[in-house]
């Protein structure tokens, strides 16, 4: 084809759309990471979007699913640790809203985790076949875990007004910590993604921590039950911090912020992000090789 | 980049590291990697307790799939890239598309690429026809705007409307083939890289597809197509890469790359002229007066082979089969020469031999000439030696106007009189 008339054939939009020269060679992915995850941005969204519209396709009561886990959850902790082992409640909280809002966090925190670090291996196909950023793949189980984490908020401001509890004007900082939980379990999450593909162990050792978790974090029962001297060490789970939060939100006065123990699980926060992107991003490059 | 380069690549070599012998896995276990840092730190200790010096060699061996390639490709070629299995052409297209890096070298690329190493990668069997064709989109590379576009071309193509919002497991699988492969035809990068997708379809969706992918290089864009179908790479293709054990072998004119593959084929690349033994040498063999398997030969033609063969011993009562065989070794016909017992001593002897066979004999596809010589029934002298490779292309007798392969080891002229009463 000569010179003159490709010019003549190439519309206007083919050359606006035109990417600039790419250069593969060991090391240079790294480089234009962001920017790459920056134009895959419709991927992210449209992966999360498939993950919601198949999660209860093909099942009886379809997104009922979504309302029954946590609302049983909440009944047998709320037998269990009030009825039976008589905790109290702080003030005049219900307790079941105190088990609620600590259930909120917990499950977000749970489902992304269990959800993202099965995410690569599910996806292996594409992982296989197509490129784009990697992190995509876990980040978008993020949003799914958000919309079944919107209905359990659906079911918080029912029992709000079964219970006639008026929430605090903190009620107007959750949406801060709800971006806090989802960045609390992403760097875990990511960590264990990426080790996943290498060592398949970490798919038994999920259900362990998701297990362990739900009674080593304060989601039965308040954190102020913990003896004073341990609160510190045990804020460094990260979760209390972020469950803390949520209560101080929801049941305002009663459930006061310990300062220094929040700071504390910010800091883990930012330490598993940190660890969990890094890891990440060293590993990705080979993920193609080992899934 | 100059001279409308489109891709180039540059010393460009790809290592995997494989565990040596029967520790080789799938997957590694946690375990394993802990008990094999203890043993290596136990054989380390007891070493340095016996004085040697610690032993610190990797339990590993690099395995080069790609190895110093390189190539220039130019905007609007269509490149045949072909080679044995293992040969490295999908590792070659796994770094072009971006899903591993290269251990070594670099690649330039101008332009967009898109690639359909499976069809219907990411497709979601629970999720409609018309949620997929999104879901496949974006997963490509494209931008919603531009599927919105292009939707109602898209399922034309694959002719799929009235099952459109039916969950794609319940298609059959020929819909879901060509739904998914009607996606990626639409993409438009300047290059398209193919992986053996000629496969599936029934006749008349392949045809639409190389005229997809005619369509496709006559805007000016680049394919890479690779495929095991020769008579499809040399139909579609202007020029070709060759690899061979991770090496690129050869890259020009799309003919002599499937002559220099099929010699590569032969196992141990030994079929190049001249050849045979201590007893006879084949020197050259000619096809049509010019250099075997340089052109792509018509059916419809008459072939015309000479072969020179030179006798270095003195044998008596000789014949010479010439065996025509088919890539899957099946015997299309084999010819004999008897030299005649008259000729008395003739240690030294030259012959040219040649073959005249008639036209509309031979099927599309390639055959390979073998020579041997016996003295029948009594020895051996030269077993099937490789002469040449012939490669008919570009002819449709079997009467359909449709691009396939048609069965058969020959295809003779055969004139049908059909009677209706």
């Amino acid at each position: 084809m000569t010179g003159v008339t490709t010019e003549v054939e190439a519309p206007a939009e083919k050359v606006a759309h035109r990417h600039a020269t790419l250069v593969l060679e060991p090391g240079r992915a790294d480089r234009s990471y962001w920017r790459d995850l920056w134009i895959y941005r419709e991927l992210f969204a449209i992966l999360a979007w498939r993950d919601v519209a198949v999660r209860y396709k093909q099942t009886v009561v379809g997104v009922a699913w979504a309302a029954v886990r946590p609302l049983m959850t909440m009944v047998i902790m709320t037998v269990v640790f009030h009825r039976v082992a008589k905790l109290p409640a702080p003030g005049d909280t219900p307790y079941a809203i105190l088990v609620f809002a600590g259930l909120l966090p917990w499950l977000l925190f749970s489902t992304i985790l269990s959800e993202a670090s099965a995410s690569l291996v599910v996806n292996a196909n594409l992982v296989g076949k197509v490129y784009f950023p990697r992190i995509i793949i876990p980040s978008a189980t993020a949003l799914v875990a958000l919309v079944d984490f919107a209905v359990s908020l659906a079911i918080l401001a029912g029992m709000m007004v079964w219970f006639r509890f008026a929430p605090p004007w903190q009620i107007l900082l959750l949406p801060f910590f709800v971006v806090l939980a989802v960045l609390a379990s992403l760097g875990p999450a990511l960590l264990i993604t990426a080790l996943n593909v290498k060592y398949r162990d970490f798919r038994y050792i999920i259900p362990f921590i998701v297990q362990f978790g739900l009674y080593l974090a304060p989601v039965g029962y308040s954190s102020a039950m913990v003896p004073a001297q341990w609160r510190f060490w045990y804020s460094l789970n990260p979760v209390v911090g972020v469950i803390d939060g949520f209560r101080w939100c929801i049941l305002g006065g009663n459930s006061p912020l310990y300062l220094p123990g929040f700071v504390a699980s910010l800091g883990v926060v930012t330490l598993f992000l940190w660890l969990g992107v890094t890891y990440f991003r060293r590993t990705e490059r080979t993920f193609a090789d080992l899934i | 980049m100059s001279d409308n380069v489109i891709i180039r690549a540059e010393g460009l070599g790809k290592m995997y590291e494989i565990g040596r012998s029967a520790e080789r896995q799938r997957y590694t276990a946690l375990r394993d990697v802990l008990a094999g840092g203890t043993r290596n730190a136990g054989r380390r200790i007891r070493d340095f307790a016996r004085g040697h010096a610690p032993l610190t060699k990797p339990r590993t061996e690099a395995f080069w799939a790609l190895k110093d390639v390189d190539f220039d490709i130019r905007q609007g070629e269509v490149v045949g890239v072909i080679g044995r299995n293992g040969a490295g052409k999908s590792t070659l297209l796994k770094i072009l598309s971006r899903i591993t890096e290269p251990s070594q070298g670099r690649v330039t690329i101008d332009g967009r690429v898109a690639s359909l190493l499976e069809v219907g990668t990411g497709f979601h069997p629970e999720l409609t026809g018309r949620e997929n064709v999104y879901l496949n989109g974006a997963i490509l590379g494209m931008t919603r705007g531009e599927i919105r576009r292009k939707f109602d071309e898209i399922v034309d193509f694959a002719a799929v409307e009235r099952f459109i919002d039916t969950p794609v497991k319940r298609y059959s699988s020929g819909m879901y083939v060509r739904l998914a492969f009607a996606v990626a035809a639409h993409l438009e990068p300047e290059i398209l890289v193919i992986d053996e997708v000629l496969a599936v379809g029934d006749v008349e969706f392949q045809k639409k597809c190389l005229g997809k992918m005619k369509e496709v290089s006559s805007h000016g864009r680049t394919v890479l197509f690779v495929s095991h179908n020769l008579a499809a790479v040399s139909a579609l293709c202007s020029t070709s890469l060759v690899f061979d054990r991770g090496n690129l072998a050869f890259q020009g004119p799309v003919s002599s790359a499937i002559d220099t593959y099929l010699c590569l084929s032969t196992d141990d690349g030994e079929s190049c002229l001249p050849a045979g033994n201590s007893a006879i040498t084949i020197r050259s063999c000619t096809i049509n007066t010019t250099a075997a398997g340089v052109e792509p030969l018509s059916s419809r033609d008459p072939l015309r082979i000479d072969i020179e063969i030179e006798q270095l011993v003195n044998i008596r009562g000789a014949r010479y089969v010439f065996s025509f065989y088919r890539p899957d070794e099946a015997l299309a016909f084999a010819v004999a020469w008897h030299v005649p017992l008259a000729a008395g001593e003739n240690s030294g002897e030259r012959y040219r031999v040649t073959l005249n066979l008639p036209p509309e004999t031979f099927n599309y596809g390639s055959y390979r000439l073998d020579i041997r010589c016996a003295r029948p029934r009594v020895e051996m002298i030269l077993p099937n030696t490789t002469v040449c490779h012939l490669n008919f292309i570009g002819e449709h007798r079997h009467g359909s106007t449709v691009y396939e392969d048609w069965p058969g080891a020959m295809l003779p002229r055969c004139d049908l009189d059909v009677l209706v009463h």
